[in-house]
């Protein structure tokens, strides 16, 4: 059997401008369906970038959330109500808003602002400059090292600047997983600062972050904190309602939707058309093996051979000319948010699958339908 | 001559049905003999390759029977008659059918690697066969690069080396010059005919008609006469 998929494998490679075609198309298709997924699956991650760089295992807010950045303040007996519930190990408040910065130079910026919890800092970034505790100073906030880093002219440690007219000054310089979606920069302050910078109304808890004793008490502080009218949910959970959101609610993922759609088509029109036209152009000598000899089943394991070498070679192909293309990009444009993923791959893989099958389907059916007296008669 | 190689016996076949229906080999029953090179001559038309495809294996009759060695090939499963081509038949197509994507040697091993020979060992043993043809030195060039008459030897070759009990050539020499169709045709006499063969052919070639043991000549699709060779 090795013998004759090396046979169908000469026949392929040597035919070097068909294989080339053939390759570029998958190639195309491949590096399209995943430049694609991955730009939506970086913008999905990026939409959650609060709930990552916060890292609480559970969220209580207000059902009416959608995203993480349209926050519903929840009144102050939530967290204490939360605090509570049977199985909840801590819950601690946490407040996200948006604020505006005026520089040195008098330029303006739009900056998300996160308030910690006073006591615990619970959520605090991981500083690459300055001491944690300096978040208690006179007018402190530390600011994110991440790819918007640069609108705020690049601060160094007591580094001035306005916040909604108060004075703020920059304490530390942080990192965080995930920078935002919106392209504005993050400045940490602790809970009770940022609502005293922020204009905010009567309610101002924007979560409440808990974390339960156990994994099982989750079903439990669910359906408790459901009871007080709000709704409680895990990180994944929310990752989740996030991702869906975006997903189902803004266009963005049936755009992107239609565009994977439009890749797969092109592939599957450029490689099929080609496969085919591979598959007739050899159809004679398809009938000559089979009068030699050949079965059915060894013609149709030939093919698909063919077919799945050219298809796996035109998705590995794709998948390093997508990935460098990303990296590239990326040290051109640091807020391009492309991520590749696994369900990428795998969602590509199965699209090259079906073009790969659907391109075998057309020239098994031909080369079976070949009659061996046809190429004797010639 | 001993034992019958092949017996055909009241063979039909037609194409088509209704009104558009075209017999085109009307019960020909023949022997052909191990150690025979036996041709079939006769007009374009006359049904010649449609009674060797059938004699072959490649083409089912409407009725009448083909028997090789005592078998009775079109009793045998698709795949079987598969088996019984590749194991029993030689074949050297009218227009050759090289592969022009493989080397010369590649192609002649392609009988070999059908029958599930290690790739190295059926190349070299192509190469061998493409030495009894007179070809050494061109096992790794395209068939492209090769006359039409290199081209002849290397389907010879390739329907040699498997050592078919039988061999199929359909109009050997129709586009070779006469020279190099009769150098071919002498050569398959002196070099792949043995008594432990029977080489059938197709041909309108009658210069080539030295050196065939009988000839069966056809008309209409019928066996109209038997001639011993080299009376043309």
């Amino acid at each position: 059997m090795k013998g004759i998929l090396k046979l169908a494998y000469k026949l392929l490679v040597n035919d070097k401008a068909k294989f080339t075609a053939l390759l570029v198309g998958i190639t195309f298709a491949v590096f399209l369906m995943i430049a694609m997924t991955s730009l939506f699956a970086g913008v999905l991650y990026r939409a959650s970038a609060t709930v990552i760089n916060l890292g609480a295992s559970m969220w209580v807010m207000d059902p009416s959330v959608q995203t993480v950045a349209n926050t519903i303040g929840m009144p102050d007996y939530v967290l204490d109500a939360v605090r509570s519930i049977p199985g909840v190990n801590y819950a601690v408040p946490v407040y996200s808003g948006g604020g505006l910065v005026k520089l040195a130079d008098g330029a303006y910026q739009a900056v998300n602002v996160v308030g910690l919890d006073d006591t615990s800092l619970f959520g605090r970034p991981t500083l690459t400059q300055g001491k944690i505790e300096d978040i208690y100073g006179e007018n402190a906030f530390i600011a994110v090292k991440d790819t918007e880093f640069p609108k705020l002219n690049n601060p160094a440690i007591g580094t001035e600047f306005e916040v909604n007219d108060h004075r703020g000054v920059i304490v530390g310089i942080a990192t965080v997983a995930s920078s935002g979606l919106f392209g504005v920069p993050t400045l940490y302050t602790t809970y009770e600062r940022a609502l005293q910078y922020i204009p905010n109304p009567r309610f101002t808890i924007s979560y409440v972050l808990v974390s339960p004793k156990t994994p099982t008490d989750v079903a439990n502080i669910k359906r408790e904190v459901q009871g007080l009218g709000y709704l409680a949910l895990t990180k994944d959970d929310f990752m989740d309602k996030i991702s869906k959101f975006y997903m189902f609610q803004t266009g963005l993922g049936m755009n992107l939707l239609i565009m994977t759609i439009m890749s797969f088509i092109v592939g599957l029109s450029i490689s099929g058309q080609t496969f085919y036209t591979f598959v007739l152009e050899n159809i004679e000598k398809f009938g000559a093996l089979k009068a030699m000899g050949t079965k059915s089943r060894e013609l149709i394991l030939m093919i698909l051979f063919q077919a799945s070498f050219t298809a796996l070679t035109g998705y590995g192909l794709g998948i390093g000319l997508c990935a460098a293309t990303i990296a590239l990009a990326k040290m051109r444009l640091p807020d391009y948010a492309a991520m590749i993923t696994y369900w990428n791959l795998a969602l590509a893989f199965v699209m090259v699958v079906i073009i790969a099958a659907l391109s075998s389907y057309f020239g098994v059916r031909r080369v079976l339908r070949i009659e061996p007296f046809e190429v004797f008669r010639g | 001559m001993a034992e019958a190689a092949i017996r055909a016996t009241g063979i039909v076949k037609w194409f088509g049905e209704g009104e558009a229906r075209t017999t085109a080999v009307k019960d020909v029953s023949i022997d052909a003999y191990f150690g025979e090179m036996l041709y079939i001559v006769g007009p374009s038309g006359s049904g010649k390759t449609t009674l060797l495809s059938m004699l072959s294996g490649i083409l089912r009759p409407n009725s009448g029977s083909v028997t090789v060695e005592g078998a009775d090939i079109w009793k045998l499963s698709s795949d079987k008659l598969a088996d019984f081509r590749l194991h029993k038949i030689g074949f050297v197509f009218q227009d050759y059918h090289l592969f022009p994507r493989l080397t010369t040697a590649e192609n002649v091993a392609i009988p070999l690697i059908l029958k599930r020979e290690n790739w190295s060992n059926a190349i070299v043993e192509a190469k061998k066969y493409l030495e009894i043809v007179g070809l050494k030195g061109r096992a790794d060039l395209p068939p492209v690069k090769l006359s039409g008459g290199e081209q002849q030897r290397v389907a010879i070759a390739r329907a040699i080396v498997g050592k078919p009990d039988i061999m199929i050539m359909d109009e050997p020499t129709a586009s070779l010059d006469g020279d190099t169709g009769q150098s071919i045709v002498r050569f398959v006499k002196e070099n792949v005919l043995n008594d432990k063969r029977c080489i059938l052919i197709v041909t309108h070639d009658d210069r080539i008609s030295e050196f065939a043991t009988r000839i069966l000549k056809m008309e209409d699709g019928r066996l109209i006469g038997v001639e011993k060779g080299g009376s043309m």
